[in-house]
C-alpha cells in the first residue's frame, strides 16, 4: 500500500481541523432558518447559505495555502 | 415553433459535436490504452479537471430539477445549497489520498482500490455492480433534462417524430465518446459552462430586474413555502430531512463511478485539492439557480396559459423552461436552452465512460476473460459505453419518466453503502471483506426498504425512536447500519477463521 510520505508530523493537519466550521455551521439548521435580516430583499434563509458557498471556499484555500507554505519549509 | 431559439440551439449543438471529435487529437495519445480513453491519460490539469468535474456534478438535470423543488417544495428544495457546502471539505480530505493510491497502483476505478485493498474479488463485484446500477438512471435523467428543453423549444414530444432530437442528440452523443474517450466531455465542458455562466448571470439580473427586484419576488412566494417547518414535540420536523439529505448527498456524490473517474483523471493530488477550493465557484451559480424557482413563482408562469400543455407534461421541472421563455429574447432562450441541452452531454458522457471502465476492468477482465490485451480492454469498454447510453435511451423511450427519477432517488441510496469499502480501505486495515460485503448487502436492503415504505415518491423516511419522529434521509440511516456492522462484524469473521472464508471467497 503506497501512502503520501509523512512530511514531519501529525500536526501538519491540524489546519484542517478550520474544514469542520462549514459543516457545523450548515448542520445547525435552526441558527438559519428564520426570514431576517434581509439582505438587498433576500430573506436570512437564503443569503446566509449562499454566504457559506463562498466562506468555505475560502477556508479550503486558507487550508490549503497553509498546507503547502508547511511542506515547502520541510 | 421557437424558430430563432432553435436555429441557436441546433448552432451551438453543431458546434460541440465537432469539437467531441477533435478532441481524440487533444494531447494525443494511443487511445487503445483504458487509461488513455477513459481517464484521459491521467493528465489534467487544474483548470481541465474544474470544467471537467464542474460539468460532471452540476449536471443538466440538476439545472432544471433544483429550481423545480423549490418552485414546488419551497424552502426544502434549497438543501441543495448546504450538501454543496459539505461536499468540498470531504474532497479536500479524503480525495487526494484516494487519488495518490489509484495512481501508484494504476487503478482506473474504486472497484479497482477496493480489489486490490481487501484482496476480494466479489466486494469488487458488488462494488462495481452497484456503481453500474446507480449510474444508469442518472444517465437517463439527463434525458429527461434535455427533452423538457427539446419541448419547450417547441418541437413535438409524441411518437416517432416527437423522440428524434433526443435520438440524434445521443447518437452524436455515443459517436464521439467512442471515438474520443473521456477527452471530448473534458473539452466540450469548457464551451457548455461559458454558456451556463452567461445565461445565470443573465437570470439573476434581467429576471430580478423585470419582477421588481428580490424584494418583490419573494413576496411573491406563498409564506410558509419560505422557511423550514420547525420541530415540534413529537416530530424533528423539516430540519433533521433538511441536514440529513445535505449531508447523505454529499457522502454519496463522491462514490458516484462518474465523480471517481473525473477525480483519477486529474494530474496530481494538488489539482483536487485546489479545486475543492475553485469549484464551489460552480456551487454559488446553482444556489443561483436554486432561486430560479421562486422567480417562476413570482413570475406566474405556472397560471399561464401559454405553458400550460407544458405543465401538464413535465410538471415542476418545466418551471426553468417556461421563466426562460417569458423572460428572454428568442435567440438568447436558444443559448439558456443550449447550456442545459449541452449539460446533459458532458455528465451524460463521463457517467457512460466510468459504467464502461467498471464493467470492463471488474467485470469482463476480472471475470469472463482475464488474459484479454490492453486493446481488447480498451475496444471492450468503448463498446460498453456505447451500449450503457442505448440503455438509457430505450430506458426513457419505453418507460414512464417517473421510473427514472424513482429509480435515481434510490440510486443515491444505493452508491452511499460504497461508503465503508472506501472510506475504511483509505484509512485502516482493520475491516475485513465478508464484514464489509454483509454491511453493504443490509444497507442496500434497509435503504430500499425505507424507499419502498414512502411508495418510492421520497427518500425521507419517518423513524420513531424514544416517542419521536425523526424523518431523515434513508441513505444516510442504511449506511450508518452498514457502518456499524461492517466494524461490528469484522473480529467475529476474524474469529471464524480467514482460511476457510478466503476459501469460499475465492
Amino acid at each position: 500500500m503506497t501512502r503520501e510520505t509523512p512530511k514531519g508530523s501529525r500536526l501538519r493537519y491540524l489546519p484542517r481541523l478550520l474544514l469542520i466550521i462549514p459543516v457545523l455551521a450548515m448542520l445547525w439548521v435552526p441558527s438559519y432558518n428564520k426570514l431576517e435580516p434581509a439582505l438587498a430583499g433576500i430573506p436570512f434563509f437564503y443569503w446566509y447559505q449562499l454566504a457559506w458557498i463562498l466562506i468555505g471556499a475560502a477556508l479550503v484555500l486558507i487550508v490549503y495555502l497553509i498546507e503547502m507554505g508547511i511542506t515547502r519549509r520541510t | 415553433m421557437n424558430a430563432t431559439a432553435t436555429i441557436i440551439f441546433v448552432a451551438l449543438f453543431l458546434l460541440i459535436t465537432w469539437l467531441g471529435f477533435v478532441a481524440a487529437r487533444w494531447r494525443q495519445a494511443d487511445l487503445n490504452l483504458l487509461h488513455e480513453w477513459g481517464l484521459g491519460g491521467r493528465r489534467f490539469g487544474t483548470m481541465v479537471t474544474w470544467f471537467l468535474l464542474g460539468g460532471d456534478l452540476y449536471t443538466a438535470y440538476t439545472f432544471i430539477a433544483v429550481p423545480a423543488l423549490v418552485y414546488g417544495k419551497g424552502a426544502m428544495g434549497f438543501f441543495a445549497v448546504p450538501y454543496t457546502v459539505l461536499i468540498y471539505p470531504a474532497l479536500y480530505v479524503v480525495f487526494p489520498r484516494l487519488w495518490v493510491v489509484a495512481h501508484a497502483r494504476g487503478h482506473v476505478t474504486a472497484a479497482d482500490f477496493v480489489r486490490d485493498r481487501f484482496d476480494s474479488r466479489m466486494l469488487a463485484l458488488a462494488i462495481a455492480a452497484t456503481g453500474v446500477i446507480a449510474t444508469m438512471p442518472y444517465i437517463a435523467l439527463q434525458l429527461v433534462g434535455m427533452e423538457v428543453v427539446i419541448g419547450a423549444l417547441g418541437f413535438p414530444t409524441e411518437g416517432f417524430i416527437g423522440h428524434m432530437p433526443l435520438v440524434i442528440a445521443f447518437l452524436i452523443l455515443a459517436a464521439f465518446t467512442y471515438k474520443s474517450g473521456l477527452r471530448a466531455p473534458a473539452l466540450i465542458a469548457i464551451v457548455k459552462d461559458f454558456l451556463i455562466f452567461i445565461t445565470v448571470i443573465a437570470a439573476v439580473v434581467v429576471i430580478p430586474a423585470r419582477l421588481g427586484g428580490y424584494a418583490a419576488i419573494f413576496a411573491k412566494v406563498p409564506q410558509e413555502k419560505l422557511l423550514l417547518a420547525a420541530p415540534t414535540g413529537e416530530s424533528f420536523g423539516a430540519y433533521s430531512a433538511y441536514t440529513t439529505l445535505a449531508l447523505g448527498s454529499a457522502l454519496a456524490l463522491f462514490l458516484y463511478p462518474h465523480s471517481m473517474t473525473g477525480i483519477l483523471s486529474s494530474a496530481h493530488g494538488h489539482v483536487i485539492r485546489r479545486n475543492a477550493a475553485l469549484l464551489p465557484a460552480y456551487s454559488f451559480i446553482l444556489g443561483l439557480i436554486a432561486l430560479l424557482g421562486y422567480m417562476a413563482i413570482a413570475a406566474g408562469v405556472g397560471e399561464d396559459p401559454a405553458h400550460a400543455a407544458g405543465f401538464a407534461r413535465y410538471g415542476p421541472n418545466y418551471a426553468v423552461p417556461a421563466l426562460f421563455l417569458a423572460s428572454f429574447q428568442p435567440w438568447f432562450v436558444g443559448v439558456a436552452f443550449a447550456s442545459i441541452a449541452i449539460g446533459a452531454l458532458v455528465p451524460a458522457a463521463i457517467m457512460s465512460i466510468a459504467c464502461a471502465n467498471l464493467f470492463t476492468r471488474n467485470l469482463y477482465k476480472e471475470f469472463l476473460r482475464p488474459d484479454c490485451t490492453e486493446a481488447q480492454e480498451a475496444q471492450m469498454a468503448k463498446i460498453v459505453s456505447l451500449v450503457v447510453k442505448i440503455g438509457a435511451v430505450v430506458f426513457i423511450l419505453a418507460l414512464p419518466q417517473a421510473y427514472a427519477i424513482q429509480l435515481q432517488l434510490l440510486g443515491g441510496i444505493w452508491i452511499i453503502q460504497l461508503l465503508p469499502s472506501i472510506l475504511l480501505g483509505l484509512y485502516t486495515r482493520s475491516c475485513n471483506a465478508p464484514a464489509l460485503l454483509t454491511g453493504w448487502a443490509v444497507g442496500l436492503a434497509t435503504g430500499t426498504y425505507m424507499a419502498a415504505t414512502q411508495d418510492f415518491a421520497s427518500s425521507v423516511y419517518p423513524l420513531q425512536a424514544f416517542g419521536v419522529t425523526i424523518p431523515s434521509y434513508a441513505a444516510l440511516y442504511s449506511v450508518l447500519l452498514n457502518l456499524f456492522l461492517a466494524i461490528v462484524l469484522t473480529p467475529a469473521f476474524n474469529l471464524l477463521g480467514r482460511q476457510g472464508l478466503a476459501a469460499a471467497d475465492r
